[in-house]
């Protein structure tokens, strides 16, 4: 905390316009991943509230869910934010073609992931109204759902403003913002995994 | 009757459970109103303190002071709080170590469920045929400690004996267990006090506690089953009242047994009718009976639409259910 | 909107220019940052302040609602069994009484001031995100109005404001009652998140150079606490309000007993939001206070530092209590010792304001204008709301006080004590600067005693209604209970208030009319609000204050021997629709910001958020997807990367 007053006549040049993380839409973005964070915790809270309250016996058919699917699912979304990590690079060096291929290529990965965990859904022998496990596993997942797809479109979004070359080294806030949005819906969904796959193992 | 004038105040407790909540209720509200009034002098003193600037004088034209830091202000004020508040803090916890369970082992267990909008009681026993069901009114025998399980039927309400005891809610999908004692007779206005629908407001009960002698010979009378109609026009009066109302209330000794609605084996032993809304008594028991929803709007029991001598008939039966 | 820049250097990177304000381009600067006239200006407008002032008359609006919800109300109880309303229609206005309150009042009228005076305050042309802000302000009438709607159509919400499973549930509540609040809370959340998200970037991102952390308005310090913790509790209390919904359409088991769903879920996620919500509706006004109550004593305030951390501990304990709300619900001992203890500890920052206000006055030179009274006011009415509260906080005390009267006193002396009371005060104090005149002082004093005496009259005696036992949300009582003549008092001194609310209003549009002109400053205040004309122009500042101290306005008399602020000189930023970016804490400028022209795009998706919600309530889906498109196409255009923002890469080399 400074008590000298600043010059202004001494003033650097500053940019004109957003860059990465000098532009407010860091902040922003940020201030949302605050927001939809908190939401998936009161998800997962939820889960355990109920889970606290009985036994094994509240899992459908009594047994921790099988992995099979949701996995190898973990492993695409954990796949498609590494993906974007080199799209995000390639705005930044300059490199369009790992700019494009970085974010396609996490596009793609994304809709696999949502297609996979379409087919996980279909294979659950309850549903939403079954009980209040039944409830809370189509809920919270139902959300992370809506966030991928919101993810999707924005992925979409961008590759289509980098292939209109809006963007240059200096000028790719967009990109930047939007792969903070899809790492974060990565690490929702690992939460997401570790409670309902991995904490009955903990728990009962 | 106790708190005559107030029958829901608790500024005045009876009861070992009720004695060292009021203490603290009281000590904290004289704190309370102590600390209203410092604050209150000290702003009026700061406001008058100085010799007033002329009226309608602006402010801008006073110039700004920086004036003393006023840090002890602050260190004083916020100092003398936090004593008050921890020692508010403490006795808070011993009166709930106080009251946490019942002096001794609880001599008698009564379950109560609250449901839209009236009490159900039932008084357990290890005895089967002594287990007694009723409403609206329990009785209690002093001096002993009553274990009270509250069990919620539809939705959330509170039951709340004030004189007694502090409230505790009956929520559906859980047992909440409390405790209440009476060491004096009386008869104990309670009230729901969790906002449950429409007719929140008017669903009151009664606890009335009496001498254990007097307590066990209530008992005794309540688990007799119904007498049978000793006249032919009675006896038309059980069938209606078995016809039109056994769906849904019980008489034991007649065909009557519905539990959705209030046990009526012996209504005229209460005072009060319809969760207390209304006194018992035969304007208001036929009023009630033919058209519920003109006193109590919302209540469950539905308009019957008898005929006149139909009425007559139930109600003179009814009032013979002593 | 700008014109077309010439495309050189200067608008990738530039050493911003700086000039003394009579050299700064007025005229430039006055087109560049108007609002369009006419009907197309209203519905596009991005101008904080028009936003700011539009919040507050809406907000009034809903007060006004309420207080008529109210006085019908206060017709019921005035005495025992009353047939002005049946209990249905009784049960539909306390509900919304409630909801209009707490949800559609207390936080739009703070966020209407903090939106007004937020980049006066801090040197800066607008908000962080105006095209945001103005969303939040449409969306704020939209939830609104979609709330009423079931109100007007005889299905308000009737289960309370805080609304508890199982009576919100469809068994016991099947008309759509229950689904226009749920689904209109959900809407409304998205309008105080946003604002949240739009105050907390804006307070760190764009002040006026110099202005550090330890220098800002304390009043910025209440709605930055409240913002932070609605951005963190909002999605708590949307989900509550989601799942009941899904419960009720769906047939899901979140709250039903029957598949092994839990009713006390419901509460636990609505207190957790639920008491940060009343902070978030409180210290932002405590914040104006501390912010008024100096100038009409003629010294800073007392304390500072530690009014601005006690802020921000109030709040951080605040999310740390709710279970005091659950004490009667059957919880183990040790829960309940500890919620109760954190209560009690609550008090503690809350003293030192009331402490840090009372020595501003007493060490000051104190100015008696209507707002020093409503300002003062306050405080005496805050410590009565404080030790209703603390009694509260004592468990078994609690499980006499909670559902009666003690605790609708108790509410009031702090809903209206601490947030009603500093707003009026907020308004006789910022009225100037907002419209260039002032109240009249004469009709103020009027207003001040009559809504301070028939607040008073009202309230106080419902402390000793409530511990004479009286629960609360019953539409009747019986007589012979005690409570007869304590009503009909409080309902005499309710319609007192209510004359004296009538006096605010009456006072405020006679002064928009005929009110003596203000100058840039006419109570001699200290902070940079002050240094613009009343009211501001378009652009607030033709050039960028430099800030040395937390009072600029006042250091030539506080430290004239230093280093001073300069509200004279400073960065023109007039090569288009610019203001500032700064560093968070330091406030060192590090970015020239292009901010956005009036737009439409706020406006559209608030129509296709209206058009999804209402979809969602009347099971039209293909309405909500229609609503869903119309919003998807709203936010591209939006978000679409322009040229005049910067966004986009230009053909220079950038």
């Amino acid at each position: 905390m400074t008590d000298a007053i600043l010059d202004p006549e001494r003033l650097p040049r500053l940019p004109v316009g957003p860059t990465a993380r000098r532009g407010l839409g860091w902040w922003g973005v940020w201030c949302l991943v605050a927001t939809e964070g908190a939401l998936f915790a009161y998800l997962l809270f939820s889960y355990f509230y109920f889970a606290v309250q009985f036994d094994k016996g509240w899992l459908p058919n009594g047994e921790v869910p099988s992995m099979r699917l949701a996995l190898p699912d973990t492993i695409v979304l954990i796949l498609s934010s590494v993906a974007l990590v080199f799209g995000d690079r390639g705005v930044r060096r300059g490199r369009r073609g790992e700019n494009l291929a970085g974010i396609g290529a996490a596009f793609i990965l994304g809709v696999i992931f949502v297609v996979v965990q379409y087919f996980e859904w279909s294979a659950k022998n309850f549903s939403a109204r079954t009980d209040s496990y039944g409830s809370l596993y189509f809920t919270v997942t139902g959300f992370h759902m809506a966030h991928v797809v919101a993810g999707l479109g924005v992925l979409a979004t961008v590759f289509v403003w980098s292939l209109l070359g809006y963007f240059s080294p200096r000028r790719s806030a967009p990109v930047l913002i939007a792969s903070v949005y899809w790492h974060f819906v990565d690490v929702v969904w690992l939460f997401v995994f570790a409670t309902f796959y991995l904490s009955p193992y903990l728990m009962w | 009757m106790p708190n005559d004038g107030t029958p829901l105040s608790y500024l005045h407790g009876f009861g070992v459970k009720a004695y060292p909540v009021t203490a603290l209720t009281w000590g904290l509200l004289i704190l309370s109103i102590a600390v209203c009034i410092i604050i209150a002098v000290l702003v009026l003193g700061a406001i008058f303190r100085r010799r007033r600037p002329p009226a309608d004088v602006a402010p801008a034209s006073i110039p700004p002071e920086r004036g003393s830091t006023g840090a002890s202000w602050i260190v004083i004020g916020v100092g003398i709080s936090t004593v008050a508040l921890l020692g508010s803090l403490v006795w808070t916890v011993v009166v709930l170590a106080a009251i946490n369970g019942p002096p001794s082992k609880p001599g008698l267990t009564i379950e109560v469920t609250g449901q839209q909008w009236w009490w159900k009681a039932r008084y357990l026993s290890n005895d089967p045929s002594r287990i007694l069901t009723t409403a609206n009114e329990f009785h209690i025998p002093t001096g002993v400690p009553v274990r009270v399980r509250l069990i919620g039927a539809d939705v959330i309400h509170s039951f709340w004996v004030p004189a007694l005891a502090g409230k505790t809610d009956t929520i559906p999908g859980q047992t909440n267990v409390t405790w209440i004692e009476a060491d004096r007779p009386g008869r104990y206005e309670g009230q729901c006090t969790e906002y449950c629908g429409v007719e929140h407001g008017r669903m009151q009960f009664y606890v009335i506690a009496e001498t254990p002698a007097e307590f066990r010979t209530w008992v005794d009378a309540q688990l007799k089953p119904a007498a049978p109609p000793p006249t032919p026009d009675l006896a038309r009066g059980e069938k209606a009242f078995v016809f039109h109302c056994g769906a849904c209330h019980t008489v034991r000794g007649t065909k009557a047994g519905g539990t959705v609605a209030p046990d009526l084996t012996h209504l005229m032993s209460r005072k009060t009718i319809a969760s207390g809304a209304l006194p018992n008594n035969i304007g208001t028991l036929s009023g009630w009976i033919a058209n519920p929803q003109a006193l109590k709007p919302g209540t469950l029991m539905p308009t019957l639409y008898l005929s006149g001598p139909e009425l007559t008939d139930i109600r003179s039966y009814l009032a013979t259910l002593n | 909107m700008s014109s077309t820049a010439n495309f050189d250097r200067s608008d990738i990177e530039r050493v911003p220019e700086v000039a003394p304000i009579e050299r700064a381009p007025r005229g430039f600067l006055e087109r560049v940052w108007e609002t369009a006239p006419g009907v197309a200006g209203f519905f596009s407008s991005v101008d904080h302040k028009e936003i700011g002032k539009r919040y507050i008359v809406t907000a009034f609006v809903f007060l006004a609602l309420g207080g008529v919800e109210a006085a019908i109300m206060r017709l019921q109880l005035a005495g025992p069994n009353r047939h002005v309303l049946t209990p249905e229609q009784y049960d539909q206005l306390f509900s919304t009484h409630g909801i209009t309150m707490i949800f559609l009042y207390a936080l739009p009228i703070l966020s209407g001031f903090s939106n007004f005076l937020w980049p006066l305050m801090f040197g800066s042309r607008d908000m962080a995100f105006p095209r945001l802000n103005a969303l939040s302000y449409w969306v704020f009438v939209a939830s609104g109005i979609f709330i009423y709607a079931g109100f007007a159509i005889g299905a308000g919400p009737n289960d309370g404001w805080f609304n508890y499973v199982p009576l919100a549930s469809r068994p016991f509540n099947p008309g759509m009652n229950e689904d226009f609040y749920a689904l209109g809370m959900i809407f409304l959340g998205v309008s105080t998140t946003v604002g949240a998200a739009n105050f907390i970037v804006t307070l760190f991102r764009t002040r006026a150079p110099g202005m550090s952390l330890d220098r800002l308005p304390i009043m910025a310090w209440g709605t930055l606490t409240a913002s932070a913790a609605n951005l963190i509790v909002i999605p708590c209390v949307s989900l509550a309000f989601f799942l009941l919904w899904m419960d009720r359409q769906f047939d899901t088991h979140f709250f039903d007993v029957s598949s092994n769903g839990q009713p006390l879920l419901w509460q636990h996620l609505f207190w957790f939001f639920g008491h940060p919500w009343v902070y978030a509706i409180v210290l932002p006004a405590m914040a104006m206070v501390s912010e008024g109550l100096p100038t009409f004593c003629r010294r800073p305030l007392v304390g500072y530092p530690v009014v601005a951390l006690s802020t921000v501990a109030t709040m951080l304990i605040g999310f740390g209590v709710w279970v005091h709300h659950m004490f009667a619900t059957g919880l183990p001992n040790l829960p309940l010792a500890v919620f109760s203890g954190a209560s009690f500890i609550i008090t503690v920052p809350s003293a030192v304001a009331v402490f840090a206000w009372i020595a501003t006055i007493w060490l000051g030179r104190p100015v008696i204008t209507t707002a020093f009274l409503f300002f003062a006011g306050t405080i005496g009415l805050f410590v009565i709301g404080g030790v209703s509260g603390f009694m509260t906080a004592s468990v078994p005390v609690d499980w006499q006080l909670t559902d009666t009267y003690f605790v609708v006193a108790h509410i009031h002396y702090v809903l209206i004590g601490i947030n009603v009371f500093p707003v009026c005060g907020g308004l006789y104090y910022w009225f100037p600067k907002m419209t260039g005149r002032m109240m009249d002082e004469r009709l103020g004093k009027w207003n001040f005693w009559v809504m301070f005496i028939g607040f008073n009259l009202a309230f106080l005696p419902m402390h000793w209604t409530g511990l004479r036992g009286m629960p609360r949300r019953v539409y009747t009582y019986a007589d012979a209970m005690g409570w007869d003549t304590l009503n009909l008092i409080t309902t005499i001194g309710s319609y007192v208030f209510a004359v004296g609310f009538l006096l605010l209003i009456v006072n405020a549009l006679k002064s928009l009319r005929s009110g003596r002109i203000a100058g840039p400053n006419p109570w001699g205040a200290a902070t940079l609000e002050w240094a613009t004309p009343s009211p501001p122009p378009p652009y607030n500042f033709a050039v960028i204050p430099q800030v040395a101290s937390r009072h600029p306005l006042w250091e030539a008399e506080l430290t004239p021997s230093v280093a001073r602020s300069d509200v004279t000189r400073g960065l023109v930023l007039d090569h288009g629709k610019e203001t500032i970016g700064t560093t968070p804490l330091d406030a060192v400028p590090n970015i020239i910001l292009k901010m956005p022209g009036d737009s439409f795009a706020p406006l559209i998706l608030t129509i296709g958020m209206s058009a999804f919600f209402a979809g969602l309530l009347v099971h039209l889906w293909w309405l909500a997807g229609a609503g869903a498109v119309v919003m998807l196409i709203a936010l591209l255009t939006w978000l679409w990367p322009e040229r005049e923002l910067a966004e986009r890469a230009g053909a220079a080399n950038d």
